[in-house]
């Protein structure tokens, strides 16, 4: 087992779902996926896409139908029900609403998984107060779940996945019922603990703005097929798929409607941080452009998003505008071929 | 006609009632509380599924709560001599008492543990808890509050169905008001077990709803 292998491996996956009529749900379909140690790996698709079933399968909690999920090299579906308990063991996975004990302090919570691997009860303690300290809330240690703000009680998941030194954490919409910037102290957090601890984590989420912010590489999940995967400022700068335009551009009647005089599509990924671009170039040139369509947003210090403008009649302007801001290293193409 | 006799056998008379009712209740849990918990996890979508057990269960735990409670006392007289020795008396009372009960208690064990929020239980299996360790680690823990309630429900319920098998001679508060009351006509005697019963059931649901309010960390 070479550390290079893929720590995740999805070959042919299939799983469908026997409704309440009878009629059969079909909902994930010949899925093939590879997430490598260390990364942080989106998946991201339309509420009812299946995320959450994908991910139920990776930790074998869905049994798929057909195909294989080799963890660690290891086939899940060749394990006796007792080793799979052993190999959950070191998968952790936090949930959108938090699930955890409500009858338990955050302490006892975060003893918990390793009161399940047969952990002594004082080492225990000793490692949930170091996690909940990770986590920074060293101070919440003997409050209730109910005592807890969403984001406390997600940190308190996050210190509990991560008891048992798991290779893998699976989030399945960690921070889909916080609020912006309780959202942005997780996935902070979550990046964090991927940096220092050598964690993989699967990141499942229906929102762009989570991908962008933390995740190394996405894959697209739309009816029920992987629509495309790849490094995430590629995908996100130079969609192939369908699914992803359609992802990344929620509402394309925004930008038809301007079909006809030149726009052009700038996309922060995170490698610029946010500068005055748009206004610095009206200056240069003294012309100015409209902004037709805008979502980005400050993660971390760092822009992401993007910005459709449109460009001024004179071609010459034009062009020189394109250039301008390909000379701020930033990712630009023209919207016609979206049209 | 208040005299120290009639008193003691009044203070005889709840102590019998307590005594049947608390140990009926202790046999009717140790068959109800397990055949609860088979009942959620032998579910379609339980941690254990066994469809026809769990069909196979729910009919038999039907059948006998749907037997009117004196019928069952006459019914299952032989049997009750068979394991007491006399189809009559306090200790005899205590069979029919845990057949009425056990499935009533498996219902409201049931309930309870239905309550608790799958997301806790699924949590808990992607940690790697075995069925086992989800039971009594996840869901007895977490249903506690509620299972003390429902435990309340069903002791003063059967302190109620103790006091019928004084129509057997069951002993207890139900015997002394049938004897009195029913054959005598002393009905201020017979008013007077009533009362005694109406306190025993207060006392035993109010300190079992203030138990469960106490230890349920949901709320504050
Ligand atoms: N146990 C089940 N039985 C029947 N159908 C199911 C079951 N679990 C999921 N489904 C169906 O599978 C489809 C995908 O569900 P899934 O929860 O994986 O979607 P998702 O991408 O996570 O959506 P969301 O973003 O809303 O969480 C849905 O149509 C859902 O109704
Ligand atoms: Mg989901």
């Amino acid at each position: 087992m070479s550390e290079l292998d893929p720590i995740i491996k999805i070959e042919d996956l299939s799983k469908s779902f026997t409704g309440t009529t009878g009629e059969v749900i079909e909902v994930l379909k010949d899925i093939n996926l590879e997430i490598y140690r260390g990364d942080i790996f989106g998946i991201i698709g339309m509420s009812g896409a299946g995320k959450s079933t994908l991910v139920r399968c990776i930790n074998f909690l869905e049994k798929p139908d057909a195909g294989k999920v080799l963890f660690d090299g290891k086939d899940l579906s060749s394990l006796s029900d007792k080793e799979l308990y052993r190999v959950r063991q070191s998968m952790g996975m936090i949930f959108q609403q938090f699930n955890l004990l409500m009858q338990r302090t955050a302490l006892d919570n975060v003893c918990f998984p390793l009161e399940i691997a047969g952990i002594r009860k004082k080492e225990a303690r000793e490692k949930a107060r170091g996690l909940l300290e990770l986590v920074g809330i060293p101070d919440k240690l003997q409050a209730y779940p109910s005592q807890l703000s969403g984001g406390q009680r997600q940190r308190v998941a996050i210190a509990r996945a991560l008891a048992t030194d798991p290779k893998i954490l699976l989030c399945d919409e960690a921070t889909s019922a916080l609020d912006p910037s309780t959202t942005r102290g997780v996935l902070e957090l979550l990046s964090d603990i991927n940096q220092r601890l050598g964690v993989t984590i699967v990141v499942i989420t229906h929102e762009m703005a989570v991908v962008e912010g933390i995740c190394k590489k996405v894959a697209i999940i739309d009816q029920h097929h992987i629509a495309e995967t790849g490094y995430v400022d590629e995908v996100f700068s130079r969609p192939k798929s369908q699914a992803a335009k359609r992802l990344f551009y929620p509402d394309d009647a925004k930008i038809n409607s301007f079909v006809g005089s030149r726009c052009c599509r700038i996309v922060f990924d995170g490698s610029s941080s946010f500068e005055p671009v748009i206004a610095d170039m009206v200056l240069k040139f003294r012309t100015t452009v409209n902004i037709i369509f805008a979502d980005t947003q400050n993660i971390g210090g760092k822009a992401f998003g993007q910005i459709v403008i449109q460009l001024p009649q004179d071609n010459m302007t034009a062009e020189k505008m394109m250039d301008y801001l390909k000379s701020k290293d930033l990712s630009v193409e023209e919207v016609k071929e979206f049209v | 006609m208040f005299n120290s006799v009639m008193i003691k056998m009044l203070l005889k008379g709840s102590v019998q009632t307590l005594y049947v009712s608390i140990i009926s209740s202790v046999v009717a849990y140790l068959i109800g509380l397990p055949l609860g918990i088979l009942l959620v996890t032998t579910e379609k979508d339980g941690l254990t599924p066994v469809t026809w057990l769990n069909k196979f269960l729910g009919v038999i735990i039907n059948l006998l709560r749907s037997v009117p409670f004196l019928i069952l006392v006459l019914v299952v007289q032989p049997f009750t001599r068979l394991i007491i020795g006399t189809p009559l008396g306090p200790k005899a009372s205590i069979v029919p008492l845990v057949i009425a009960s056990a499935p009533y208690i498996a219902r409201l064990v049931e309930s309870s543990i239905k309550e608790i929020d799958r997301g806790a239980i699924e949590a808990a299996q992607s940690m790697g808890a075995s069925p086992f360790q989800i039971i009594y680690k996840v869901m007895l823990p977490e249903a506690k509050p509620s299972l003390i309630v429902g435990s309340a429900i069903a002791v003063t319920t059967i302190v109620g169905y103790s006091a019928m098998t004084g129509i057997v001679g069951g002993g207890g508060l139900g015997d002394i008001a049938i004897r009195y009351g029913l054959y005598k006509y002393q009905y201020d005697v017979m008013l007077i077990t009533v009362v005694l019963l109406v306190i025993i059931v207060q006392i035993i649901q109010e300190v079992g709803t203030r138990m469960a309010k106490n230890m349920d960390k949901r709320t504050r």
